[in-house]
């Protein structure tokens, strides 16, 4: 250091003090050791069809992590994400049947309709400053009840009835639910719907003024606004940026299944949750990556099919589940820590 | 500090002689081993390769009747030399990627419930063209033989209905009560369509919450101080039976209960009288029947069923069979 101290922004950081810097470097860590004990115990976990299972298990896990990852950053909750992925589907299943209309037409009301409950999540956090956990505790409850109701209502069970027979069908299950083969392995079209999301939303947030203001918002709402950060519409943008990913998820599920059962879903927002965290997403809000909620999917998805191969008593797994949860989320602090230090 | 080391002798003096003194002669773990020398042991019976084969159903955490159908499973497997694997879950997506998981491992053949069978149609149909040999259990009747699958086994959901719905017009009963423990089983649903079916009485839906039994004792107990001209309860689990006795005896109620399913309390309340009737799928025999027919196949390539589902149910059990029923419920295989 020179007399004259330099403006510490400007100064020049080591590679290796950049890489300790980030916020996905502690689940990077785990998930090496994760993959490398299950690549031990399970001698069929290696085998390329079982790689591409465990993939697949993390995208569909993954896709929803990355928009609730950003949310996160922003400082919100949202618990209705995994019955909105249910609605989304059921939307666009029954719109298409009841109106014998091509499946596209059901896939663009469905998109239509899940934006509208994200914007009403996110109009409503602002209007209100309520908590977001308590606005979207109340967007999930209703969200199940509606699932249920109106499927009972519309097609007089509890599940839809299959459109695999219509017009449309077939391309939107190539675009939602196909399969293609890499060197005679199938892999699952939303393992590439899954690393688009995860490179779009970097981008957004490493090299937009979005990103900036997500930061911002998370880090401390009033002193954002106070700068002329646009927090409230923000906020709505993230919201309904986890209803793109809920319907992203909800057109797979339509086409892949076909028959979508309306009370599924419920439970799965905390896994994305616990997804975005493991990937070193701060709860308060502020800190944390997209990268890092793609790691952390890819930890679950490794973990629940790993349980699997090893041949475990699967009674156990949620109890694997939560110790990883905290393992990873105390190396992450304590990574962040040693980041901080050597600043 | 003496004297929390007098305290400390005295009480562990105290839990030594309580602990001692306080036998029970009845019940407890001791009954139930004496319980388990008297089921199968397990030896394999044959001479055939290890294979595995893994099973993979529906069923949510901690569900009594599954673990009837595994035990099944688990003697069947024994007798007949195979590796047995087993995993559940409750969400379509994530049964589909068990059996994926299942497939990967390239295991010797795959047991498998359709409660959602568009869901599980693409990973069946990889297991068969990875050359698995698929048998189907509990539910999927109708779809089995499409999804390619050897045999269905179970019980037919809407033909158990209509035999609840029988013997609710032999005793007399005018206006059923049909229980709904998991709002958006198909599987129930049919049950309670079944019922209707065939009772000359009205029914009526009641949806409960399942996951929590203070909820489904309070819902049901509404229901009956609600409406007290209905004279038989009709719940789709066994559990549920001694909750809906518990909620019509705090509502004054004189209507009969009773359910689809055993276990040990429902075969002593059968026997006592306080249930009406249970109808039972056998779910012991869903298990061993699954897992011996695979080995049947793969030992000599026998089918069984003549391309019909094989059925284990309903079958309706009253007073009369309660109390033979009831040690076989004890040691979790009736």
């Amino acid at each position: 250091m020179t007399a004259t101290t330099a403006d510490e922004r400007l100064l020049r950081t080591s590679p290796l003090r950049k890489l300790l810097g980030r916020p996905e470097l502690g689940s990077v860590v785990g998930a090496v050791a994760v993959f490398v004990f299950f690549a031990i115990v399970a001698d069929s976990f290696l085998r390329a069809a079982s790689l591409s299972t465990v993939l697949y298990a993390s995208s569909t896990i993954g896709i929803m992590a990355v928009p609730v990852a950003l949310l996160m950053i922003g400082g919100e909750f949202d618990l209705s994400a995994g019955v909105l992925v249910t609605s989304s589907a059921l939307v666009s299943s029954m719109f298409s049947y009841q109106m014998t209309a091509n499946v596209w037409v059901g896939v663009g009301v469905s998109l239509l309709v899940t934006l509208a409950i994200g914007a009403f999540n996110g109009v409503m956090l602002t209007r209100t400053n309520l908590p977001s956990f308590i606005i979207t505790l109340g967007t999930f409850l209703m969200l199940t009840g509606m699932n249920l109701g109106f499927t009972k209502l519309i097609s007089g069970t509890v599940s839809t009835k299959s459109i695999s027979d219509m017009e449309g069908f077939s391309s939107a299950h190539d675009l939602f639910a196909s399969t293609f083969t890499i060197g005679g392995v199938d892999f699952k079209v939303t393992i590439l719907w899954w690393f688009g999301l995860v490179a779009v939303a970097s981008w957004i947030l490493l090299r937009t003024r979005v990103g900036n203001w997500i930061f911002a918002v998370g880090g401390n709402k009033d002193a954002a606004r106070a700068v002329g950060v646009p927090v409230n519409k923000t906020k709505i943008g993230l919201y309904m940026g986890v209803a793109l990913g809920a319907w992203i998820s909800g057109q797979h599920l339509l086409f892949s299944f076909d028959v979508v059962q309306s009370g599924e879903g419920v439970g799965n927002e905390l896994i994305y949750i616990i997804a975005a965290v493991i990937g070193g997403c701060l709860i308060t809000g502020g800190y944390g990556s997209a990268v890092g909620s793609a790691v952390g999917a890819f930890i679950f998805g490794m973990t629940s099919k790993g349980i699997v191969f090893a041949e475990w008593n699967p009674d156990w797994f949620k109890f694997f589940l939560g110790a990883m949860l905290l393992l990873a989320t105390l190396l992450n602090a304590w990574v962040r820590k040693r980041a901080e230090a050597t600043k | 500090m003496a004297r929390t080391r007098t305290w400390a002798i005295i009480a562990l003096a105290g839990a030594l002689s309580v602990s001692l003194a306080g036998c029970s002669s009845t019940g407890g773990k001791r009954a139930e081993d004496a319980r388990k020398a008297a089921s199968a042991q397990g030896k394999a019976a044959v001479n055939t390769p290890r294979w595995t084969f893994a099973m993979i159903t529906h069923s949510g955490d901690g569900d009594t009747f599954w673990d009837i159908v595994q035990s099944g499973a688990e003697q069947a497997a024994v007798k007949d030399n195979i590796n047995f694997l087993y995993s559940h879950n409750a969400e379509a997506q994530q049964q589909a990627q068990l059996v994926d998981a299942a497939v990967d491992k390239k295991v010797d053949g795959i047991i498998v419930t359709l409660a959602k069978p568009a869901a599980m149609k693409a990973a069946v149909a990889r297991a068969e063209k990875a050359g698995i040999p698929v048998v189907t259990v509990n539910s999927g009747s109708e779809e089995s033989k499409a999804f390619g699958a050897l045999t269905h086994i179970g019980q037919d959901e809407t033909v158990a209905g209509e035999a609840v719905g029988e013997e609710l017009n032999k005793r007399g009963r005018k206006k059923a009560l049909c229980i709904l423990h998991e709002q958006g089983n198909v599987g129930h649903e049919q049950r309670c369509a079944g019922v209707k079916k065939t009772f000359k009485g009205t029914v009526q839906n009641l949806y409960v919450q399942g996951t929590s039994m203070p909820d489904v004792q309070s819902s049901i107990g509404a229901k009956l101080q609600a409406d007290s001209s209905i004279d038989s309860l009709v719940t789709l689990g066994a559990p549920y039976a001694d909750t809906a006795v518990k909620a019509r005896n705090d509502a004054g109620s004189k209507a009969e209960i009773d359910t689809f399913d055993l276990n040990a309390k429902v075969a002593a309340e059968l026997k006592d009288g306080t249930l009406g009737f249970a109808v039972d799928q056998q779910p012991y025999l869903q298990g061993y029947e699954a897992v011996d027919l695979l080995w049947l196949y793969k030992y000599n390539s026998d089918v069984l069923g003549g391309g019909k589902p094989v059925l284990t149910g309903p079958q309706i059990i009253t007073k009369d069979q309660a109390a033979k029923l009831e040690q076989y419920t004890k040691r979790g295989t009736r």
